[in-house]
């Protein structure tokens, strides 16, 4: 009976929180729904038992709209409504429930005709943690890996993107050139 | 799911949530006095005996405070910031096992609220959502500096949270187990059983991030008291502003009550004794945030980038590149 009571005060908790989101044109309203959203989603991995991806789903996702929150303190003034430029609403709105609808079908269709098996069974004594593990690095080491790859290359690119002077190298540089870079570097105040 | 289960826990929740609200009170108390001892004064004396009662003077005053919303704000979020920073602090409490378990008239308590087996995560990830306080408090509050207050607030929280969680990561992999309790089982055997011994380390590095987390005060740079106004705090008054400063307070006791549990033995062997060493453990934490307080100067945000990112950071990796191989081989 918790569970359920649980399960629809989230549910409609983190509908009302996105609605907000999507309708407002407060981009503070808008970012704090947001924020509030993700977590209220992490209790429904609580309710089914999945603590590690609960507690995951709050670091990661607060820490991911603090980000927004930076972006949003520069370029708007948070404390005023955005004009937005909207076109017609009702296409917008339409759209936005058929697709909805859509997503909520595909994922529901398998669990209609019971074409659900699970495949990996538990294991007992351990944890949810553990058989986090174990499922990442058997069945799934390969995306496993990739996400990690793909990751490390985002990082890299985020370094030469706001790094100074990334555009010059040092082996296509003569000895003269280098010196004068680092007379140039020494200028610099603050670490 | 039965009665006696939910009423036991109600009951937890409400003693955790009275002790820890007298005691943020109480703590601000201890910190007047810490640093009035330190800098050659004499704190507050004129209220009651040795000044005791400051602590409810300033609590007729918050609550009868008039609570005033400033015109531009935007009411909603202002409203609701103080609450997010007070709530998670206490939210963050429910993992934490303050005593071991004893027996009170025949029936075994567990000075715990909820038991999950991810507790050291939970908790660090709700007091990471505490920071929303000061940046929504700041940003919604219409004022320059405020503003600028919640600014450094998100520099904070990007920088210290991946100190924290890789610091941690490093003792997880010793114990195998996220559990707080599971970390306390495997410290049980005596001082030489620390987790601290074989991670000090980790040790400094946490606790160098606890700072940042609490905002003490090397790292007090969201509500910069230079500036002599109160950063996210200005626009706020009365209650509003009282839960800014429970939430502070709340979050020191609980980070001292989850350094010792993870690295200094916690409660030991759950005797009486290992009781109160825990409590004189956090006693000296907090005494440590005051303390710092009292010798140390604040650094500038971009100083705590650059530590975090450039020196913590780097350090935190290659402990657990380390820590790796020794468990390996």
């Amino acid at each position: 009976m918790f569970e359920a009571i649980a399960f629809y005060l989230f549910a409609f908790l983190t509908t009302l929180m996105f609605f907000i989101t999507v309708t407002t044109s407060q981009a503070l309203h808008a970012l704090t729904a947001l924020a509030a959203g993700m977590i209220f989603i992490s209790a429904f991995f609580f309710i089914l038992g999945a603590d590690f991806l609960g507690a995951i789903q709050i670091v990661v996702y607060s820490g991911a709209v603090m980000a927004l929150y930076a972006f949003g303190m520069m370029f708007f003034d948070t404390t005023r409504e955005v004009k937005e430029k909207n076109g017609n609403k009702y296409i917008v709105f339409g759209l936005s429930i058929i697709s909805a609808v859509l997503v909520v079908v595909i994922f529901a269709a398998p669990i209609v005709t019971n074409n659900i098996k699970a495949l990996y069974p538990m294991v007992k004594g351990a944890g949810n943690t553990q058989e986090l593990g174990m499922v990442l690095f058997t069945k799934y080491l390969v995306p496993f890996e990739v996400a990690a790859v793909m990751l490390l290359v985002a990082m890299i690119a985020g370094i030469v993107l706001a790094g100074k002077k990334m555009d010059l190298s040092l082996t296509l540089m003569s000895d003269a050139e280098i010196i004068d870079a680092k007379k140039e570097k020494t200028k610099k105040v603050l670490q | 799911m039965d009665i006696a289960y939910l009423i036991e826990t109600v009951i937890k929740v409400v003693v955790v949530l009275l002790i820890f609200s007298a005691l943020a009170g109480i703590g601000t108390y201890f910190e007047r006095k810490v640093l009035a001892f330190m800098q050659r004064r004499l704190g507050p004396m004129n209220v009651g005996p040795y000044g005791l009662l400051q602590v409810a003077a300033d609590g007729v005053k918050l609550f009868t405070k008039e609570d005033i919303i400033p015109a531009n704000v935007v009411p909603n979020i202002f409203k609701i910031a103080p609450v997010i920073t007070a709530a998670t602090a206490f939210m963050a409490a429910a993992a934490i096992p303050f005593l071991p378990e004893f027996t009170l008239l025949g029936y075994t308590v567990h000075p715990i609220v909820a038991d999950i087996n991810i507790g050291i995560l939970y908790i660090l990830g709700i007091m990471g959502v505490g920071l929303y306080g000061p940046l929504l408090g700041g940003m919604a509050s219409a004022n320059k500096f405020s503003l600028l207050s919640a600014a450094r607030g998100a520099a904070v929280f990007i920088s210290y949270e991946v100190v924290t969680g890789l610091s941690i990561l490093a003792p997880i992999m010793m114990v195998g187990s996220l559990s707080l309790i599971d970390f306390n089982k495997y410290q049980a055997g005596g001082i030489g059983d620390w987790v601290v011994w074989s991670q000090p380390v980790a040790f400094v590095l946490f606790w160098i991030a606890a700072f940042a987390e609490t905002g003490r005060t090397p790292f007090h740079l969201i509500a910069n008291d230079h500036e002599i106004i109160d950063g996210f705090g200005t626009e706020y008054s009365g209650m509003r502003w009282g839960l800014f400063f429970i939430g502070e307070y709340a979050n020191m006791f609980f980070i001292s009550f989850v350094i010792p549990l993870l690295f200094l033995g916690g409660y030991g062997d759950g005797s009486l004794l290992g009781a109160l060493g825990l409590l004189a453990k956090m006693a000296f934490f907090f005494f440590f945030f005051l303390w710092t307080r009292a010798a140390w100067p604040d650094i500038r945000p971009d100083q705590l980038m650059w530590l975090c990112w450039k020196v913590l950071m780097p350090i935190a990796v290659i402990n657990i590149v380390i820590t790796g191989f020794v468990m390996m081989f």
